[in-house]
């Protein structure tokens, strides 16, 4: 019970300002660091998913998923394990274009890692690469070699493999 | 776009009028019952203020000293009556000054609609006079809080704050509302919220929890229930009296559950918790079925929680579901309003009257009378003690006033010691433990109940953090009875200095004024008692003083509060000196 493993949190809301406080507020309360969060539209029009990553114990993740769904904007909270969900996070490298054409490796690299080139000009060229968290690891260690410009990784996004039922919810309202 | 709230039909045409933001807030107060709000003018409240003026045969303005003395006045307002406690104030400082009051509020379930000025919309974030960011900050500390930058919008969201300060576990919400929005004019109606659809305040009750919780309790032999305010926000005091006494099982009192069954009660066994009585926390942890009805298991309840009823099945009937399994782990949650879920309950449970069990209730009660309620009650040593002023008001109240404490020493004795014939009448700040609290809250208590006899009991340290709230009881002319009982300390802190850090009394000794002189200051009538023999007679003048009335009595200046369950100690073991 008390092993910390990472879970994935769902969260379906309101569009509303204000609400972001009122979710990291609790896990801030707790001292719970947030690894990853982000927010979007969801498939229901004018409801926000959010995706929270997090550390924690199971019994800990279940009293945090009732003080989130405490607050009034928010319609259902869910927490998932790793085998539950299909997610992907996103990230970004600027490196010199220099290297593009004169280390090989970079390219072997590039065609290895499905990642794709979004953008060259003379001085550098954007990689962008999707996947796992452990293949975007990978993948920035290889690069790191070479020199990275910038580097910039988004959070996790996911679906899960049940389904939420969100929009049944809605009609019974 | 689909409205994410539904507001109440009106069967009759809507009317609209053009009115400013400021009148339209008048209006929703109106058409939300509200006759009494407590609050402090400013500059981006003003247009609400001369809307008051123009209002004030129809709302009654209290202007308190302090804001945190007006959210303490409607969260009293809100207790003794059921109904929402509403606060305005100006920005920066007037709302921030709110903030101890709403968090008291968050954690006691008081609904409070709290207004608040701001900037006008083009200032915001640029650091202007009286700018400071109260969503930001009061977010924590409310149910619900929200800006308003727009005069239309303002039918809207105050029709949401008022349904969701009030509905499922109450609690405060605030309302921001920039000076533009004010003064800007728009087509005013209103409708009462009715729903807002990602908000469920209210569980349905499942059946199938009730069946298991029935089974459980007819099969139990040593049940033993604990009630807390859950019972009186829910209106439950008769359905519960009734489940109470068919059901013979012992039932005990967390602070805010006080006077939902009266005192005298004979199922009522007492307070538990840190200073509650000796029976019931000993028995917690001897009892085969515990049943909480609307309360939380707080630390100052439950003790170190891997001793705590460890023996007892748990059922605990809850409105909010994050309170579930959050402190204590139940094998039967039934989650809904407890009206609801004891109305269910009540037809399938069995008369009985475990003979035995109630014995042992009567057996610890006769050691803790020996040896700490006689000494309180009836010393015999020279010092007054703070438990025989308590004793003395119930004589002569018959147990019908409305008691509202603040915190600390005089608290616990005032809670444990008080007896209280009518619900809703124990009015105190429990999970906060907000110093300062009783003399605003008593105010408020007596204008909403102003047939009722009202006594503030108060310790000399909360006393001096909104004394400036005698203005408020001179101005308004509120017949209140303040009783200050002085021991010339921090007493709670004191105690807990000499018990456990070796009587090194740092900060706690008060050099006080002259009491009486500041209620005269004020045209208070008051006197000051230091003799037991003079006791009695000055409680009598209290009582039938007409206006409002000031009593200091110097009490002992170190008692201590026993039965105490040390910090972090089990609730079995509890010390009786």
């Amino acid at each position: 019970m008390c092993e910390n493993k990472t879970y994935t949190v769902s969260i379906y809301t309101e569009n509303n300002i204000g609400l972001l406080n009122r979710i990291s507020a609790i896990f801030q309360r707790r001292h719970i660091n947030i690894e990853s969060i982000n927010t979007s539209s969801s498939e229901i029009d004018h409801i926000s998913k959010w995706t929270i990553v997090v550390k924690l114990s199971e019994d800990r993740m279940k009293k945090i998923i009732g003080q989130i769904e405490k607050q009034v904007e928010v319609i259902k909270a869910y927490y998932h394990k790793e085998d539950e969900i299909i997610y992907q996070e996103s990230c970004l490298f600027k490196i010199k274009s220099e290297f593009l054409f004169e280390e090989r490796q970079i390219q072997n690299i590039i065609k290895d890692s499905n990642a794709k080139i979004v953008h060259v000009n003379r001085e550098f060229f954007v990689l962008e690469k999707s996947g796992r968290t452990e293949d975007i690891e990978l993948f920035h260690r290889e690069l790191k070699a070479f020199g990275i410009m910038q580097f910039t990784r988004s959070g996790r996004i996911a679906v899960t493999k049940d389904e939420m039922k969100i929009s049944e919810m809605l009609k019974v309202f | 776009m689909e409205e994410s709230y539904t507001l109440e039909k009106k069967e009759k045409a809507i009317t609209i009028e053009r009115i400013s933001g400021s009148e339209a807030i008048m209006k929703c107060l109106m058409a939300e019952g509200v006759d009494t709000l407590y609050g402090y003018p400013g500059g981006a409240i003003m247009p609400v203020y001369d809307q008051l003026y123009k209002y004030q045969d129809r709302i009654h303005h209290v202007m308190a000293r302090h804001e945190q003395g007006a959210t303490h006045a409607a969260q009293g307002y809100s207790r003794i009556s059921g109904r929402v406690g509403v606060v305005i104030a100006t920005s920066g400082p007037g709302a921030t000054n709110l903030v101890t009051g709403i968090a008291d509020a968050q954690i006691d379930s008081t609904p409070l609609v709290c207004i608040t000025g701001q900037v006008s919309s083009h200032l915001l974030g640029s650091d202007a006079f009286q700018e400071t960011d109260i969503i930001g900050i009061s977010t924590p500390v409310t149910k619900w809080n929200h800006q308003i930058t727009r005069a239309e919008d303002i039918p809207k969201v105050l029709a949401k704050a008022f349904f969701i300060a009030r509905s499922g576990r109450p609690g405060p919400v605030l309302i921001d509302i920039t000076k533009d929005a004010q003064f800007e004019e728009f087509d005013f109606s209103y409708q009462k919220c009715i729903g807002i659809r990602s908000y469920k305040p209210v569980p349905v009750v499942n059946k199938k929890q009730i069946e298991a919780a029935v089974a459980l309790i007819n099969s139990a032999r040593q049940p033993l229930i604990v009630w807390g305010q859950g019972v009186i926000l829910s209106e439950a005091e008769e359905i519960f009296k009734a489940l109470v006494e068919k059901s013979g099982i012992p039932s005990a009192w967390t602070i805010l559950g006080a006077s939902a069954l009266p005192t005298s009660h004979p199922l009522n066994v007492g307070m538990v918790g840190m200073h509650g009585n000796y029976a019931p926390n000993m028995l917690t942890n001897e009892c085969d079925v515990l049943i909480a009805i609307g309360m939380r298991f707080d630390d100052r309840v439950t003790g170190n929680l891997d001793s705590y009823a460890k023996q007892a099945k748990i059922i605990h009937l809850e409105i909010e579901p994050a309170e579930i399994d959050k402190n204590v782990i139940a094998d039967i949650a039934i989650l809904g309003d407890a009206k609801d879920s004891l109305t269910q309950l009540l037809p399938y449970l069995e008369e009985k009257t475990y003979t035995d069990w109630h014995q042992k209730f009567k057996d610890l009660y006769a050691i803790e009378y020996d040896k700490v309620i006689k000494n309180d009650l009836h010393p015999t040593k020279e010092g007054l003690t703070m438990g025989e002023v308590i004793h003395q008001i119930n004589l002569q109240t018959k147990g019908n006033a409305a008691i509202v404490s603040d915190v600390g020493q005089h608290q616990m004795i005032a809670c444990r010691y008080s007896n209280f014939n009518i619900t809703k009448s124990n009015i105190t700040s429990g999970g906060l433990g907000t110093m300062g609290f009783a003399l605003p809250a008593a105010i408020g208590a007596k204008m909403a109940a102003p047939e009722r006899d009202v006594i503030a009991i108060i310790g000399d340290g909360g006393y001096q953090m909104t004394i400036q709230e005698l203005g408020t009881v001179f101005q308004q002319r509120i017949p209140l009875k303040i009783v200050v009982l002085n021991n010339e300390f921090l007493g709670m802190v004191r105690q807990w200095q000499q018990l456990f850090f070796d009587k090194r009394y740092a900060s706690t000794e008060m050099t006080n004024p002259d009491f009486v002189a500041i209620a005269k200051g004020y045209y208070i009538d008051a006197q000051k008692v230091t003799k037991r023999s003079e006791l009695k007679s000055a409680v009598q003048e209290m009582m039938a003083s007409v206006g409002p009335y000031f009593l200091e009595v110097c009490v002992e200046k170190e008692g201590n509060v026993f039965p105490m369950i040390p910090s972090g100690a089990s609730v079995s073991e509890i010390r009786l000196e």
